[in-house]
């Protein structure tokens, strides 16, 4: 009998999705056994062509992480989305755009700008930045377009099964790789983690007040943080009340709040909106300008609870401006 | 589109107790206020989920206002001190992704304000002309960008 074949591939991404798959250690080689991996940049040397030449269809699963911003990542994911069966989104950046989303808050140029021109460590007298053609005396040399903005891998292509967290958990990814061996796998769409919040599954869970009230928001450098009292009870921005649970609360059990990478249960839209809610609720605060200085203690609030959901929220991303707009409609 | 045809849409969330009573007084009255305020009605503005905001937004209102019984006179107790806490925080997000506090706008108007339904309406409608339309970018828009825009 062949073995089913998969491939794994990466987007704009940290490689720690990567290093997940590793981190099965020894169950790896009993995935291994089961499947025939046919394209993983990462580890083996398989190219393009080689993925070119399988059959429609002929890969089993294709394992996507990263979220799509370049060219060639659009190419990749849809070249594997032809190629296989079955796509999972692994991973946050895949599923919701993860930390690469953040990326939305700025316009492609001054991302360009800052990391090519402005940087302190950059030195680039010429100002170049990267040219999707550039001349040399060899030749001509291409690059992949350096897109407008950070998208999930779902409004790229059609996506098959999500996988979340950042990274999965290898719990997660060893019972996803086997339930596809054998053909267990659940409806179209279905995200591969259990569908309850995280407080669930959170050792903390029975310190947590019935009646939950934060006087002050703190941060964690700003305070020695109790290895046993619920984290929200402390002051402490924790996402679990509105993150799916699968990762055995990892975060909290390691003294750190929950910052959301699992994403949302079944039925929410916007991750961010129902994060936001769930903590701005717990505000012991009536008047306006007592909740405004509370709300002014969380820094960065698109980067509390966006964190890893920017491109897939409802605003997609930040509003350009007015200035820009004019300028991009007067562009031929 | 010059800027005195720009109609401005609001979505605005009405508690069903105070302030859809007060919108159904400016009527009685026959106080006319603008016609670009869509109302949907809530059990209570404690009801408003954040996301209503967002999808709101996302489908196209260029702004929205959400109504509440007065401090202290929610059916529900405190319904409004929660719609006041989470519209605080959704600002403060919004604030970052570039929609101007101007876009969302929370008011408290009780039963008996008719008049009050009629101003608020009147001047977000104003205020919103003059702020333009919100252009919102869609994914699949990016994609066409990616696909051939010249940079």
């Amino acid at each position: 009998m062949t073995k089913p074949k998969i491939a794994f591939y990466w987007c704009a991404s940290c490689g720690g999705c990567e290093e997940a798959v590793v981190d099965l250690g020894e169950d790896l080689l009993a995935v291994v056994e089961l499947v025939e991996v046919a394209f993983w940049p990462v580890a083996l040397d398989f190219k393009r062509e080689d993925v070119e030449a399988l059959d429609d269809g002929e890969l089993a699963a294709a394992f996507l992480n990263g979220a799509v911003r370049t060219s060639e990542q659009e190419e990749m994911a849809r070249l594997l989305r032809r190629k296989a069966a079955a796509v999972v989104a692994f991973g946050s950046c895949a599923m919701h755009g993860g930390v690469p989303g953040l990326a939305n808050l700025h316009e492609s140029r001054d991302i360009l700008d800052v990391a090519y021109r402005e940087a302190p460590s950059v030195q680039n007298d010429e100002g170049t930045l990267p040219a999707r053609e550039s001349r040399v005396p060899e030749g001509q040399l291409m690059l992949p377009e350096f897109g407008a903005t950070v998208r999930t891998l779902d409004q790229v292509i059609d996506v098959d099964y999500y996988l979340p967290g950042c990274p999965p958990p290898p719990g997660l990814i060893a019972s996803a790789v086997t339930a596809l061996v054998e053909g267990k796998l659940p409806a179209k769409g279905a995200v591969l983690a259990p569908d309850v919040a995280l407080c669930s599954q959170c050792p903390r869970a029975a310190t947590k007040p019935d009646k939950l009230l934060v006087q002050t928001f703190r941060r964690p450098h700003e305070v020695l943080i109790d290895t046993d009292l619920c984290l929200l009870a402390q002051g402490l921005v924790c996402l679990g009340p509105a993150t799916r649970a699968g990762c055995a609360a990892a975060c909290p059990g390691g003294n750190m709040p929950c910052t959301g990478c699992m994403g949302p249960t079944s039925g929410v839209v916007d991750y961010g909106a129902k994060a936001l809610s769930a903590i701005a609720s717990l505000l012991d605060a009536d008047g306006g300008d007592e909740i405004a200085a509370r709300v002014a203690e969380i820094a960065d609030p698109v980067g509390t609870f966006y964190r890893y959901s920017l491109p897939a929220s409802l605003l997609h991303r930040r509003v350009r401006t007015a200035a820009r707009e004019e300028k991009e409609e007067v562009a031929p | 589109m010059s800027e005195s045809e720009f109609q401005p849409k609001i979505v605005a969330f009405f508690c069903t107790w105070c302030t859809y009573t007060a919108a159904d007084l400016t009527g009685i009255s026959r106080l006319a206020y603008a016609p670009n305020v869509r109302v949907i009605r809530l059990m209570c503005s404690g009801r408003l989920d954040p996301q209503f905001v967002l999808a709101a937004f996302r489908h196209g209102a260029d702004g929205v206002l959400v109504g509440g019984c007065h401090p202290g006179d929610c059916h529900y107790q405190e319904g409004n001190y929660k719609a006041r806490r989470r519209i605080e925080l959704l600002r403060a997000v919004l604030r970052d992704l570039g929609i101007a506090d101007q876009r969302l706008r929370l008011e408290w108007i009780s039963a008996s304000e008719g008049e009050k339904v009629q101003r608020v309406c009147n001047q977000m409608t104003e205020e919103l002309r003059g702020l333009g339309p919100l252009r919102l970018d869609r994914p699949q828009r990016d994609a066409a960008e990616l696909a051939g825009e010249p940079r």
